[in-house]
């Protein structure tokens, strides 16, 4: 966690509203050049943290440092190097598409000529050029959350935060802006990346967080907290139902735990610690056994199993946790 | 997105390069940029909504020509003269406070849509958003006062006391309009509902209106109405307008009546103190 290799550090942020902390001391800190996911069911404070961190919010307690400028006294030092997209599109709805680009160039201080040259380019390649001319007021979900998208990279930010960038989006049109983002992260922009959906952070994220109430309750890449939830599991499908009772013997010497069966699709399951290893031995035995394979692998939990273990799932309902 | 190609090449941001604190000559400049850059903005927005600027426009001639010609042949005008010539400048006047209510629901419309978290997010001058929708909001009464001078040309209406006095005039009306200007951008923070911000400003200006001198003389009202009226911050600015004008109307023994002019500078001038603070105030606290 040192600030030179971190684009956006964080050290126990605190932000009340009335009498609950909406965030209760979070630590953050976002390697340069990575995209990095905040996950979070619905009012864990992942919004709060970003407009915490984009200067648009007043926090109680701790600090905060994006691309080494202090968020609390050089506010505007670090508006100069983000890049926001919220949750709903912050685009002048009257305006065009494109006067909302040239406008937004001019209050960048770029000159006129460089605003409209610039805010072409982005119309281009958002897929927006045919519809420049319309009030965004009238384009669809996905329109608008992509000239906002444009709107954010006008300057090319060294820390672009996108809260809940896909939110009731379509599939296209999310797919659209995942590569966007992709291809932002593969140019050097640090990512930090608010999202509900496991999978979104899953697909673009080398890091995730899980915050809940506030505060941080995991960290680590996608692979890491699902290691961190709990084994691998191996699964086996054998073709011949007199097969199943030897399998299962063979799980039961080999594996970590307890064998899961279900004879009816021929199937066995069974925690492993070294899953490679486990891998090889399980197949030798059932080879050596004759017993005939139609289906083997390995399986880590996935996010949503995490996700849920780590906000203490149960008890408490995790809305909106995707599908 | 036909393939995002090179989204990252365009243009090199650099680290707060735009604002280099300390250096209070460019960073006025910036501000003075930015606020002309804000004025086009809201400005724009003026010509991509015309058929707002058409009902907008159309209420006061519409006063014009209700109160002219169908009350007008009813009223009397102290001392002499025309009503309509009595009418106009109340009608310049209140033109002004009905602006009042497209200043608070175009910052409502900011505040509520969002917009206005992206202009607080780069860096630009903050009071960019406050001198751009001053600005615009005296541009385009500028505007309503070149149509509603044609318009009262048309119905008879006329400066008499030469150009310099008529614009002075038009200088004292354009203050009061940037009084309610600072109130408006008060209301519509204080308020963030677009819808809403209507509902109240309309009850606030109509009995201010119906109070003051625009329509009659306070002396025809009973004595505890005529003083609220002969005290109205409207009546200070439409008395003195008349008498810059020579319009027909001036007078009353009242102090406020005598004290018209120092009156339509006060009255504004005490407005913007305190709501232009209040709504800076106001604008702060977003970020609460």
């Amino acid at each position: 966690m040192t600030n030179t290799t971190s684009a956006v550090v964080a050290e126990g942020l605190r932000k009340r509203y009335g009498t609950t902390w909406a965030l209760d001391g979070l630590d953050l800190a976002v390697p340069t050049g990575t995209v990095y996911g905040m996950l979070g069911p619905n009012g864990a404070g992942k919004t709060t943290a970003v407009r915490i961190l984009t200067t648009l919010l007043r926090f109680d307690a701790g600090r905060a440092r994006i691309a080494g400028y202090d968020v609390a006294r050089q506010p505007e030092q670090v508006r100069g190097v983000l890049g926001l997209t919220g949750q709903y599109a912050a685009v002048d709805e009257i305006l065009s598409g494109r006067q909302n680009l040239i406008l937004f160039g001019r209050l960048h201080h770029l000159s006129r000529r460089a605003a409209r040259r610039r805010a072409d380019e982005l119309l281009e390649r958002f897929g927006l050029a045919d519809v420049a001319g319309r009030s965004a007021g009238t384009y669809s979900g996905g329109m608008r959350r992509r000239l906002d998208l444009a709107a954010s990279l006008i300057m090319t930010p060294r820390v672009l935060f996108l809260d809940e960038p896909t939110t009731g989006l379509d599939p296209r049109s999310r797919n659209q802006l995942w590569s966007a983002v992709r291809e932002l992260a593969a140019n050097g922009t640090t990512v930090l990346l608010t999202t509900q959906y496991l999978e979104e952070a899953d697909q673009l994220a080398d890091r995730i967080c899980v915050i809940d109430s506030g505060r941080m309750v995991a960290e680590g890449t996608s692979d890491e907290l699902k290691a961190r939830i709990g084994a691998d599991r191996i699964e086996v499908v054998v073709r011949d139902r007199a097969g199943v009772a030897a399998t299962a013997a063979i799980l039961e010497r080999l594996a970590a735990g307890p064998v899961s069966v279900d004879a009816e699709l021929r199937q066995l399951g069974a925690p492993v610690v070294d899953r490679v290893a486990a891998l090889g031995d399980v197949m030798r035995a059932l080879e050596a056994s004759g017993i005939v394979v139609a289906d083997i692998g390995l399986r880590r939990p996935t996010l949503d199993e995490a996700f849920l273990q780590l906000t203490a799932g149960g008890a408490r309902q995790v809305a909106g946790v995707a599908r | 997105m036909t393939g995002v190609g090179g989204v990252v090449g365009g243009v090199a941001g650099d680290g707060g390069g735009a604002v280099n604190g300390g250096d209070a000559v460019r960073r006025f400049r910036w501000a003075v940029v930015d606020g002309a850059t804000m004025t086009g903005r809201n400005m724009a927005h003026v010509v991509r909504s015309p058929e707002e600027i058409i009902i907008y426009f159309s209420l006061p001639i519409m006063f014009v020509l209700v109160f002219g010609y169908v009350f007008g042949s009813g009223m009397t005008v102290p001392g002499a003269g025309s009503y309509r010539e009595f009418l106009l400048p109340g009608v310049f006047v209140m033109t002004m406070l009905y602006g009042l209510g497209a200043t608070a629901s175009g910052v409502a419309m900011d505040v509520s849509r969002g917009v206005v978290d992206r202009f607080r997010s780069i860096p630009m001058a903050r009071s960019a958003l406050v001198t751009g929708r001053t600005g615009a909001d005296l541009i385009r009464a500028l505007l309503e006062m070149t149509t509603l001078v044609v318009c009262g040309l048309l119905v008879g209406w006329q400066w008499r006391n030469g150009v310099v006095d008529a614009l002075a005039a038009v200088g004292l009306i354009l203050l009061l309009r940037l009084a309610f200007t600072c109130l408006g951008i008060f209301f519509g923070l204080v308020v963030p509902n677009p819808d809403t911000v209507g509902v109240i400003v309309f009850p606030l200006a109509f009995p201010l209106t119906a109070l003051s001198n625009v329509f009659v003389a306070p002396e025809l009202l009973p004595d505890w109405l005529g003083a609220v009226a002969a005290w109205n911050p409207l009546s200070a600015t439409v008395a003195a307008a008349r008498e810059l004008f020579g319009n027909p109307g001036i007078g009353g023994d009242s102090w406020p009546a005598q004290h018209a002019a120092l009156l339509a500078v006060v009255w504004p001038l005490v407005l913007i103190a305190v709501f232009a603070p209040l709504a800076v105030r106001r604008y702060q606290r977003l970020g609460r």
